[in-house]
């Protein structure tokens, strides 16, 4: 584009040539632009809240100040009842993360454009399971597979373990194809054979990675396993789903403050082993 | 002995990077490549071990055609053709050790390599090799905890435990400050001179070529343009490989070098900053 000359009549004669980014036209599009794009959100906000009760927004704070008020205090006496399922949460996501590491690892294989046996039929299949699986609430695993395999923890870690595969298995293909292709040359250039130069040099520049995705995939589904209990698949969610059927405030409070404790414990645990792999 | 006979490569893409490129390296001469950026020596190089498919042309190593070698014969090819790159290529994350030993999968099963249990005598070479280019005090390190010339060290010992009959040897020293270049370039040479071994060192630095090999193939645009003794590259021979230039200062240079720089690598050091400060006002 022609840089845009101003006004030459303007105080300052000797001023040098005057450099825009966008001409005059460019400006007014641009302008143009974020005017049909307010328009348009105005136009969405008038449909979206059509169907909005007003009479209920208004009421909403002295709503949740009730609840509030209602919450408070916790029903310490609960606590006891609380450490097996919380026991459950945990072992529903340490379980599902490992039961979705041996599948994810094949996977990212597979879908790494560097180690995958066949770019045009295997890669995107590998592709597919990984989107198929990432495309899935846990939640909505967890209520297809609670009606498959029945109700209980069973079906969490399940639930958890076919999430998990594809946030693993991508993350970790992205890892393999980023390796340095020099090193997986010199080891070929040895006469190593393709499981060795796997071994040998592929293996040792992921493993960081790959160390660094399972925990913080390990993090993610403690939170994630902790509301599995609400479609019946064990775990807190399961106390938590109990305790708001029959209104039982000062005990959803009490969990909250347990899941609170936990999510807290495991971003903890999770940042420590990655600060100390990487 | 290595032949190749009427070589090409053309890439995928189009790219001629070989045109009928022949020669023959006799047992036990170390052979420099030249050339300009992009005139295929890399291509070259990795044609003979096949890391790069040649399009044409034939290569034999000793009796073995090597173009014609299946996938479990290339392997077994490979094997006897060590070889050492640009950036060292070692896998950073495995110990020193482990890198040398790796010059032995080739003749390991899987397992034995999986589990890093090599057979006793591949073990004693590894420290052997290791003591020969100077690094026994730094055998479980990591390799990237090692400096440039090190790191390179361990490249020559991974290439020698394969114990090769030809050596390939991609810009040994384009990584290396000029001090470190020369050292690695002599340990280079009195290896090969050991073991008879015949070697292609692909390689930058025209100077450095002339002191230290005997014979030098210039390429340019993937045709071999000149074959012959390093005296005999004069600014004639040196414009026909690289192009027109001012080579009186790059021929003169060769003595001066490997004298000036032997020592002093400090000197080159307070030289280039006197530059660089020079340059700043």
């Amino acid at each position: 584009m022609a840089p845009v000359m101003t006004d030459t009549s303007s105080e300052q004669v000797t001023s040098g040539p005057v450099w825009r980014k966008r001409t005059t036209k460019q400006e007014l599009a641009l302008w143009l632009g974020w005017l049909v794009l307010a328009a348009f959100f105005i136009f969405c906000w008038q449909i979206m809240t059509k169907t909005t009760i007003w009479a209920f927004v208004y009421d909403a704070p002295r709503q949740a100040l009730d609840i509030g008020s209602r919450m408070v205090p916790p029903r310490w006496e609960y606590l006891p009842n609380l450490l097996e399922p919380l026991w459950d949460t945990i072992a529903i996501a340490t379980l599902g993360t490992l039961l979705a590491l041996f599948m994810a690892v094949p996977v990212a294989f597979l879908a790494a454009r560097n180690t995958t046996p066949s770019t045009r039929f295997i890669r995107p299949v590998a592709l597919l399971i990984i989107v198929s699986s990432r495309s899935i609430n846990s939640l909505i695993w967890a209520l297809l597979l609670v009606a498959i395999i029945g109700p209980g923890v069973m079906a969490g870690i399940v639930a958890i373990a076919f999430r998990s595969i594809g946030f693993v298995a991508k993350l970790l293909y992205e890892a393999i194809e980023e390796i340095d292709a020099t090193q997986v040359e010199a080891v070929s250039a040895t006469g190593a054979s393709k499981a060795q130069i796997m071994d040998y040099a592929v293996v040792p520049q992921i493993l960081p990675a790959f160390a660094g995705i399972t925990v913080f995939r390990w993090d993610i589904n403690i939170r994630e396993s902790t509301v599995l209990g609400l479609v019946g698949a064990g775990g807190l969610g399961l106390r938590l789903q109990e305790s708001l059927n029959v209104l039982a405030w000062p005990q959803v409070t009490i969990i909250f403050i347990l899941i609170l404790i936990t999510v807290l414990v495991s971003e903890w645990v999770s940042a420590k082993v990655r600060h100390a792999i990487i | 002995m290595l032949r190749l006979e009427g070589l090409s490569k053309v890439y995928g893409t189009g790219d001629r990077a070989l045109t009928d490129v022949s020669f023959t390296v006799e047992p036990g001469q170390v052979v420099g490549l030249i050339g300009p950026s992009g005139a295929g020596k890399s291509t070259l190089i990795r044609c003979i071990n096949r890391l790069v498919e040649p399009s044409a042309g034939k290569i034999s190593l000793g009796d073995l055609d090597i173009t014609q070698l299946s996938r479990g014969g290339l392997r077994q090819a490979r094997r006897r053709i060590g070889m050492i790159f640009q950036e060292y290529a070692l896998v950073e994350r495995l110990t020193v050790m482990e890198n040398v030993l790796s010059g032995r999968l080739g003749y390991v099963g899987f397992w034995r390599s999986f589990f890093r249990k090599f057979p006793p005598e591949s073990v004693e070479n590894a420290y052997r090799l290791l003591d020969r280019v100077g690094l026994s005090a730094h055998v479980n390190k990591r390799a990237d905890a090692l400096s440039g010339g090190q790191r390179q060290r361990v490249g020559i010992a991974r290439a020698l435990e394969q114990d090769p009959d030809l050596l390939l040897i991609d810009e040994p020293t384009a990584s290396l400050d000029p001090k470190t270049s020369r050292q690695i370039m002599r340990l280079i040479i009195e290896i090969c001179d050991e073991r008879g071994l015949p070697a292609i060192i692909n390689i930058h630095d025209v100077a450095l070529a002339q002191q230290f090999v005997q014979r030098i193939i210039g390429l340019q645009g993937g045709k071999v343009v000149f074959d012959g003794s390093p005296d005999e590259l004069d600014a004639d021979v040196l414009t026909r490989i690289y192009g027109e230039e001012d080579w009186s200062a790059t021929i003169r240079k060769v003595d001066e070098d490997a004298e000036g720089t032997e020592d002093s690598a400090e000197e080159i050091a307070a030289a280039l900053d006197r530059e660089r400060l020079a340059g700043l006002t």
